[in-house]
């Protein structure tokens, strides 16, 4: 995973409640075995409407979208997280994100930020305003920033380091196999296998 | 103070416990599809890894698969399923692949197979799998990052949700099921309401449901936005799980339930919110819009967008769905028919589609698809298939089929479904189409009318 410290780039603003996953990767993508490829399918279907926010002019090469609330929605699909990645997204910015997205982002060094929908309005205004407008998300200091305007945003420490360190989750779980292995040996003796 | 049933579970599977990091939990069983695994399997050969336990891991094929007899056409869906058989071949992991007795749809395959139990810890790369809940346990999806965590190491890291109570108090009225009950719930919390926790599901009409109705109500928790929903097992759940396969057996048994036994709320124990319910008050429930908590009881009319708590959203949904304020929902023309899914395609869901259906003819394409061999060998057994195909609709193999169309099961741009599944998404049966998310008895009678319809309105 790519470590994240902080980023600047330009943002779009997608005003839409409940993007869910189909919506961001639909289910015809999902058929591919690679992890490569799925900038096609993001937002596929929106996309071919021609006045769709990421087909304008002035928000190609944005770095960072802004949604309304409750991103993320729905479907499990981590693909979701790598269309996003793989169009050129570093950070998603809403005020609430589907749990088990907002797990798969973190999982893959895409930033989930979590604002209040008042800023993340503003924030959508400002960038509506000016849409070479430069935002920049400081993870190391919990804080979103764009011209004479800042918020703070939360993010557990745990997670901030992970992504910070760019660190892989299976090594750090390995490091504990001897935990795990003291575990299985305490395992109720009526649990099932599927052998 | 005393403790929910989400946090007893929890805490019996923390391998590991340290200061600011997530807990490290350990899963019981890893269910596995074709579609969010084949990189997960990538990721353990890149890195050299191995399956820790392969005896906790079972695959099944579901997804991609046609549900009318032969193979596969689709050249990438064929490519996938063959993928996930090498996989399992390689790594030592059980397959149930297309044409085996023991196939069908993820969640529904577990608890038939006495797989899913009590207190157990489930996950899949399927946000559906929040439906073995319905047994007591915490059952959560995720993403393919997670299912390679999981795969090589057998746990997770995570912090534990908090915990919220629903509680729907009397007793469903004749003609209103689970799936009402549940659609019920996700338009008043919300499809954000539950994010950030375990929903408890409790009072008395929930303890009244058989575990196939529990299991539609767990399964579209994640509808709500809850990362897991959960009841306590009682007798219901007992005798659902005795002589089923992989369910304890002799003194195993006797030791497991005496543990089930345990597995309730304290009376003391304190949830982080409680929501109420009474479920008396209900009535067949659809919905008319493009996410889950846009729903309405069927007696009712087509929303002004006005009148919902996100008028931007409603606007979107109703110009999307093709639908004018004021039309009563009973008038709304539907083309297409689906009896299914790991929502609705258990047993219990086609005896009450075909209770609907019998002597009846239907007017409208209508595919009942069954979540699993299983269910298709008992409805076949009870005769169900008869009735199907008297009736005119279609009798189909197993699979996840139109739920969200990843097989050639798709609804045609501007074409409009009654549909058992859990989402009604933009696109979700196929581009361009419509849904609308029913009860399997409202599906069966919408297709004898060509509009929706309640099993009570057929004359």
């Amino acid at each position: 995973m790519e470590a994240f410290t902080a980023h600047t780039g330009r943002a779009v603003p997608l005003r839409r409640s409940n993007v869910d996953t189909d919506q961001i990767i639909p289910a015809v993508w999902l058929k591919q075995v690679s992890r490569t490829g799925f900038e096609k399918g993001l937002f596929s279907a929106w996309r071919e409407d021609p006045d769709f926010v990421l087909n304008q002019p002035a928000y190609q090469g944005a770095s960072i979208l802004v949604s309304g609330p409750d991103f993320g929605t729905g479907s499990s699909r981590e693909h979701a997280v790598w269309a996003l990645q793989q169009y050129g997204f570093r950070v998603v910015i809403a005020a609430r994100f589907g749990d088990i997205f907002r797990n798969n982002s973190t999982k893959m060094g895409l930033l989930p930020v979590v604002l209040p929908a008042e800023t993340v309005e503003a924030l959508q205004s400002a960038v509506e305003a000016d849409p070479a407008l430069e935002v920049t998300v400081d993870l190391g200091e919990r804080r979103v920033r764009w011209g004479a305007e800042s918020a703070g945003f939360e993010i557990d420490d745990y997670t901030r380091w992970r992504l910070m360190e760019g660190l892989d989750d299976i090594g750090l779980t390995l490091r504990n196999a001897d935990d795990v292995t003291a575990y299985e040996n305490g395992r109720q003796p009526w649990l099932p296998t599927t052998v | 103070m005393g403790r929910t049933l989400a946090e007893k579970v929890w805490e019996q599977h923390v391998v590991r416990r340290a200061e600011g990091e997530p807990d490290l939990l350990y899963i019981d069983l890893h269910l596995i599809h074709e579609v969010t695994s084949p990189q997960a399997f990538d990721g353990l050969r890149m890195a050299g890894r191995t399956v820790r336990r392969p005896d906790l891991t079972i695959a099944t094929e579901d997804h991609n698969v046609p549900t009318l007899l032969g193979p596969i056409t689709d050249p990438v869906s064929k490519t996938q399923v063959e993928t996930l058989r090498k996989n399992c071949a390689e790594f030592g992991v059980r397959l149930h692949p297309m044409g085996d007795a023991g196939q069908g749809v993820v969640h529904i395959i577990g608890p038939q197979f006495g797989l899913t139990q009590p207190g157990m810890t489930i996950v899949c790369g399927d946000s559906h799998t929040s439906t073995h809940g319905a047994f007591g346990g915490i059952a959560f999806g995720i993403g393919t990052s997670e299912v390679e965590h999981v795969l090589a190491t057998q746990t997770l890291p995570a912090y534990r949700p908090k915990t919220m109570a629903i509680e729907v108090s009397g007793e469903l009225p004749p003609g209103v099921t689970a799936k009402d009950l549940i659609l019920a719930i996700i338009a008043k919390i919300g499809t954000g309401g539950g994010q950030g926790y375990i929903v408890e599901y409790r009072g008395e009409a929930i303890r009244k449901l058989s575990m196939e109705g529990r299991m539609t109500i767990c399964n579209m928790s994640i509808e709500a936005g809850a990362r897991a929903g959960m009841i306590a097992p009682d007798e219901t759940t007992f005798a659902y799980l005795q002589g089923r396969p992989h369910a304890p057996t002799g003194e195993q048994w006797d030791a497991a339930v005496e543990y089930w036994k345990s597995l309730v709320t304290d009376s003391d124990a304190v949830f982080d919110t409680v929501v109420e319910i009474d479920a008396s008050t209900l009535t067949p429930f659809v919905t008319w819009g493009t996410n889950p908590g846009q729903g309405a009881p069927l007696g009712t009319a087509v929303p002004a967008p006005e009148e919902t708590n996100d008028p931007a959203a409603a606007r979107r949904a109703l110009e999307y769905m093709g639908l004018t304020p004021g039309t009563p929902l009973r008038e709304v023309e539907v083309d297409t028919v689906f009896v299914g899914s790991c929502t609705n395609g258990r047993l219990e869901d086609l005896r009450a589609a075909a209770e609907v259906l019998r002597g009846r003819s239907v007017v409208t394409r209508t595919l009942i698809v069954p979540g699993s061999m299983l269910v298709k060998l008992q409805a076949e057994q009870e005769g169900l298939h008869e009735v199907f195909k008297a009736a005119g609709a279609e009798w189909r193999e197993a699979g996840c089929s139109m739920c969200l169309g990843m097989n050639p099961d798709t609804l045609a741009p501007g074409e409009r479904s009654a549909s058992t599944s859990n989402r009604n998404f933009e696109g979700r049966q196929g581009k361009g189409g419509r849904t609308h998310l029913v009860s399997p008895a409202v599906a069966a009678a919408t297709a004898v009318t060509g509009k929706l319809t309640a099993p009570a309105d057929l004359a």
